[in-house]
């Protein structure tokens, strides 16, 4: 089959391509080209390294992508590991990276989708509509690193007093006290 | 103004940053503590913890009830938030081991090889055979430790003391072991980056194999104790019941998930260190309340023992414990004596550590509570930029609202049981 009849050809659940993986590590990850097309306004950038498949949104549409990503069968990510934040240094631009680590129970994959945030907009939607797990996660990322998750139900600090001043795992927070 | 003059009448003055300002704390909830509502509801706030026994550590609950039962319960966490994350930005690549194992503490080895296993994936470096071997066999030994402290304090909670002594017990055999192969009991910092950081005493596997041969005998007198205790059934059967949908929908894995029939083990599913070369099963219930939960811990022990036979007759074959790579590896001794340039690479390892290439990686491994997922950032420094850890216990203590409300106040102590919550995992 060519290349050009294969792209014209819808692909099924089946025929998701998985990438290779370290040898002592067996983490699959999902074929996410697919949604080049399918979300091309919102993915910004999928990319490849070490066997894990990264896809760069955008904030914008990114609740449909992650609720396409849950229902769409080829996909099937039902299960959301994980919600990171991320400090890429106090002098750079972007300077914060929201990330979530989902996976499938139905297909066993993994992806993972990544939004970088100015600091002065630091600001995502919530996914609590989509996996109700992002509740605590986004709240710990709110208490860490101030980024602000629109419409969360219950957007308080988590790990920290509610009167703690700073988000500690801010690059340019201090490690030592005065 | 009188500020003013108490500046001048001291010696010493505070600097802006140091005084003490006014603090904002919602009291709105803790005044509403122990009284009941003025519009003539039933309704009654109480705070459970931070000191109850059987919150396991340091665990709040605030509880709104209707007499007996729970309306709404919310989990009040932090109290053990030691900012481990923001201390492994500080460290060195090889020193992280010594945080990790002091997160969940009573599943160190799994930690500390969730990290390990990380960055070897970032740095492409694989431990050798012999070095898997002891990973998966120690692992498996603390995860019927870790399985141990919670069938002993799981019955205390609900009122079976003696259960506690027998479990402890056994697991003292556990730790004593642990003391064996590595010198330390509880953290240990075994596995370090490429292996591990020393071979086994040649008594381990003898000592190892006398426990592996006692343990049985334990598991059926722990399941004449408490398994077919008439009161610890009723008290568990049919207790914080979570469907299938709704425990993936929070979120919940390791034994918790399996309890309600999701049959998800990353040790089958996404095998590490070799796990897909042992031959053992995975327990899943479809309950999926307390029961069932108990009952999934009580086969992983009998599941985890057969990894350890297995594991323990791989060790006969001797090898390397530590991957052969320049950077890992400490340079032999007697030509640290004999080259300079020998001597230099040693010493820039030891002080100044060594760098790992830049990149990003998720590593998830089952840990006794679930999935333990390390997300670690690399900017080609000696430090790692950002280590995330996916604790189990802290998404797993976020799906208890959803299994309490509606439940009895006294079942609320059973639910945290069954989950087996790690407060230092849950705060980290």
């Amino acid at each position: 089959m060519t290349q050009s009849a294969n792209d014209a050809q819808p692909r099924q659940a089946d025929t998701i391509s998985t990438s290779s993986a370290s040898p002592n590590q067996t983490t699959r990850y999902a074929d996410a080209s697919l949604l080049r097309t399918h979300f091309a306004e919102t993915v910004e950038e999928i990319s490849e390294a070490l066997g894990e498949v990264t896809v760069v949104a955008k904030r914008e549409g990114l609740v449909e992508l992650m609720s396409y990503l849950r229902e769409e069968a080829r996909f099937r990510f039902n299960f959301l590991s994980d919600v990171a934040g991320v400090d890429l240094g106090e002098f750079a631009e972007p300077r914060f990276a929201v990330v979530y680590h989902l996976y499938s129970l139905e297909h066993n994959h993994r992806l993972r989708v990544k939004v970088y945030l100015n600091e002065n907009d630091a600001r995502v939607p919530t996914m609590c509509g989509v996996w109700k797990t992002a509740n605590w996660l986004e709240r710990e990322v709110y208490d860490m690193f101030g980024v602000t998750f629109d419409n969360h139900p219950d957007l308080r600090r988590i790990l920290l007093p509610a009167d703690y001043e700073g988000h500690p795992l801010r690059k340019d927070f201090p490690i030592k006290g005065y | 103004m009188s500020r003013g003059s108490q500046e001048s009448s001291s010696s010493f003055v505070l600097g802006p940053a140091m005084q003490t300002k006014e603090i904002t704390v919602p009291t709105s909830s803790v005044a509403m503590m122990g009284e009941r509502d003025p519009l003539g509801d039933t309704q009654m706030t109480v705070s459970m913890g931070p000191q109850h026994p059987s919150t396991h550590g340091v665990l709040r609950l605030e509880l709104v009830l209707d007499g007996e039962t729970v309306v709404k319960a919310t989990p009040d966490i932090g109290y053990l938030h030691t900012g481990m994350e923001k201390t492994m930005e500080k460290e060195k690549w090889q020193q992280v081991v010594t945080i990790t194992c002091r997160m969940d503490y009573l599943n160190s080895m799994g930690n500390d090889l969730g990290y390990c296993l990380a960055v070897e994936k970032l740095m492409g470096v694989e431990a050798p055979p012999r070095a898997q071997v002891l990973r998966v066999l120690l692992t498996e030994l603390n995860r019927i430790a870790s399985h141990l402290v919670w069938w002993g304090t799981h019955g205390m909670d609900i009122g079976a003391m003696t259960a506690f002594f027998y479990a402890f017990t056994e697991r003292e055999k556990i730790l004593d072991l642990f003391e064996c192969a590595t010198g330390a009991r509880f953290h240990q910092s075994y596995f370090i980056i490429g292996g591990c950081r020393w071979d086994i005493p040649d008594n381990f596997p003898a000592l190892c194999a006398d426990f592996l041969n006692g343990f049985p005998k334990f598991l059926d007198e722990a399941k004449r104790l408490l398994t077919g205790n008439k009161i610890f059934q009723r008290r568990t059967q049919g207790v914080g019941r979570i469907s299938t949908e709704e425990a993936i929908q929070w979120g919940l894995s390791g034994p918790s998930i399996r309890a309600s029939g999701v049959n998800w083990d990353i040790r089958k599913s996404e095998p590490y260190s070799g796990y897909e070369s042992y031959d053992f099963r995975v327990p899943v219930y479809h309950g999926g309340d307390v029961w069932s939960r108990y009952l999934v811990r009580m086969d992983e022990m009998e599941e985890s023992l057969k990894i350890c036979r297995q594991a323990l007759e791989r060790l006969k074959e001797k090898g390397p414990v530590m991957a052969d790579h320049p950077k890992l590896k400490l340079p032999d001794r007697e030509l640290m004596k004999k080259h300079i340039d020998v001597m230099i690479h040693h010493f820039l390892i030891a002080s100044e550590g060594f760098t790992v290439p830049i990149g990003e990686v998720y590593f998830p491994i089952e840990s006794a509570r679930g999935e333990l997922g390390y997300y670690v950032v690399s900017n080609g420094q000696e430090r790692p930029w950002r280590v995330r850890v996916r604790a189990p216990s802290f998404v797993n203590l976020s799906a208890l609202p959803a299994m309490v409300e509606g439940q009895l106040i006294a079942d609320v102590v059973a639910v945290i049981g069954s989950i087996d919550i790690v407060l230092g995992d849950v705060d980290r």
